[in-house]
């Protein structure tokens, strides 16, 4: 029973709403409206026929090589910069300045720089997530517990050994956040640079039907985006949950208490 | 009554090296800060002599530096300013009165909240840029298409931090009222306000950055005016000093919106514990 009763909550509102749209589409409406039977035929011959390999994949490959780098950059930057005060002075003037650059922005400047080509499409991803990675690391690893960090320095466990066992599991939490955060970050950007300038891409095909005025396609582009995001959360997720096991369970036992 | 005074001299070098620690506490960050600007600035000047890129993509930053200050001379700078801003006021409006209503009205009920769930799940990950090409053929380049994307990108976050605020109530302090018989307006106004007040100012916060990535993105593809309309024709035109000083307006920008939004949620929030703990006792 409680099944079908959280499986109602799960789908009765989206039947209720897909139903709806569904009857007030069904007679004249404006070009630029969807309706929920086009779209699901576009949905599948346009997205999940020949185009996943030529552009979906590309896309998502260019996304997710963007994320390991910025949150590899952006991890070993913060553990630096959040663990010496030299450091954190040296750098955070400069780091306000070229976080506050809306992203997006760069495009037009790394098309110059670097030129019409996929590490230009990746390099603008990765300077949009890398300041939430940074960040949230270096909020981190100011705030790891001091006990521990007492207990460490006490064992003598310093260097390598500190940064390995005591910093990086401390400031894990933070820094999946920062993760989270720059998911739905390098997707915005991962859609605007392949806008701009690409040879591939869901962005490039969704403005390549704006080129042909094919609404329908458009908005499938736009449904397939959503579940995109839907994956790549429910991803992350689970990555999150195999993470950060030691401190759900840490929060679940001071809860009890 | 006075402290002793340190007596042994170990207890003296202590004092010392505490008087010292807060002079390099005092001036380091600007020292250091200083010369992390400047060393940014060299790498970038020496990156443009020796680097691989060309002069032409890749100016000195006393040019950049140059013209953004001779751009404020100008009237069609600023009327880019004006209209970047205005599209990200009007968003930013919009967008948070909405999200706070819908968000009280699906958060007080948790039948609503229960139900809405999928839906929002669904509908909060998709990026408001995949909206641009259907916005620009629907609208054109018009302030409608900007403020489309902008809204569709900040109510849902707004809308989150709302739900997450109501949710927060404390029970016990929902009990207390009932107990005390306020009638709906005064457990509003007294209860739910005041707990759901901060998450709504982080919303807020959160949004106005965001607000600004997205109206400069549809600016940038688009083509309304404002900001990332002119730094697109910069580019187009062959004009990499004009674009760098439109990008480094854009990260003023940014930072003076950032520091907007903080002064704004600090005003709101004064009586807030989060906001108290700041200043030092």
């Amino acid at each position: 029973m409680t099944i079908l009763k959280n499986l109602g909550y799960w789908l009765g509102l989206p039947i209720v709403l897909i139903v709806v749209w569904y009857l007030a589409t069904l007679g004249d409406v404006s070009i630029f409206v969807p309706r929920p039977l086009p779209l699901w035929e576009k949905f599948v011959s346009v997205w999940l026929g020949d185009n996943i390999l030529s552009d979906v994949v590309p896309s998502l490959g260019r996304l997710l090589l963007a994320l390991a780098i910025s949150t590899v950059l952006g991890v070993a930057l913060g553990v630096v910069i959040g663990s010496f005060r030299a450091a954190r002075w040296f750098s955070e003037p400069m780091l306000e300045f070229l976080r506050a650059i809306p992203s997006t922005i760069m495009i037009p400047v790394l098309l110059l720089v670097i030129g019409l080509n996929d590490t230009m499409r990746t390099t603008v991803i990765v300077l949009g997530c890398l300041w939430p990675v940074l960040l949230n690391t270096i909020t981190g690893v100011r705030s790891l517990d001091e006990v521990l960090s007492n207990t460490a320095k006490v064992y003598g466990v310093r260097g390598w050994n500190r940064v390995w066992h005591l910093v990086l599991p401390g400031a894990s939490p933070a820094i999946m956040a920062g993760v989270r955060q720059s998911l739905a970050v390098g997707l915005i950007l991962m859609v605007v640079s392949e806008m701009f300038a690409s040879a591939n891409g869901i962005g490039t095909l969704i403005t390549n039907f704006q080129n042909r005025v094919a609404v329908p396609e458009m908005w499938s582009g736009v449904l397939l985006l959503g579940v995109v995001g839907v994956l790549l959360s429910a991803i992350f997720a689970l990555v999150q949950k195999g993470v950060l096991k030691w401190y759900d369970g840490l929060k679940a036992a001071a809860d009890d208490n | 009554m006075l402290a002793p005074l340190p007596v042994t001299g170990t207890q003296v070098i202590r004092v010392v090296k505490a008087m010292r620690r807060d002079r390099r506490a005092q001036w380091g960050p600007v020292v250091l800060g200083v010369a992390g600007v400047v060393a940014f600035l060299v790498t970038w000047q020496l990156y443009a002599e020796f680097g691989p890129v060309s002069d032409e993509f890749l100016p000195y930053p006393a040019q950049v530096i140059g013209q953004f200050f001779a751009n404020f001379a100008l009237t069609s700078f600023w009327a880019a300013i004006g209209a970047t801003l205005w599209a990200w006021l009007l968003g930013l409006v919009i967008s948070s009165v909405a999200g706070l209503v819908v968000g009280v009205l699906i958060g007080s009920s948790r039948f609503l909240r229960r139900a809405t769930f999928t839906v929002l799940e669904f509908l909060r990950p998709i990026p408001s840029v995949a909206l641009i090409p259907i916005a620009a053929l629907a609208f054109g380049p018009q302030l409608e298409a900007e403020l489309l994307i902008i809204v569709y990108g900040c109510f849902f976050v707004v809308l989150i931090q709302t739900l997450y605020g109501v949710a927060d109530v404390d029970k016990i302090a929902y009990e207390t009222t009932l107990t005390m018989r306020m009638t709906w307006l005064q457990r509003a106004r007294h209860l739910v306000f005041p707990t759901l007040l901060p998450y709504f100012m982080t919303g807020v916060r959160l949004s106005a950055t965001i607000a600004l990535i997205l109206g400069i993105s549809a600016e940038l593809i688009i083509g309304t005016d404002g900001l990332g309309q002119s730094v697109a024709q910069a580019q187009l035109n062959g004009a990499p000093v004009a674009m760098y000083a439109l990008i480094v307006t854009a990260g003023a920008l940014g930072i003076v919106i950032n520091l907007a939004a903080r002064a704004a949620e600090r005003k709101v929030l004064f009586w807030h514990e989060s906001i108290r703990a700041e200043v030092p006792a």
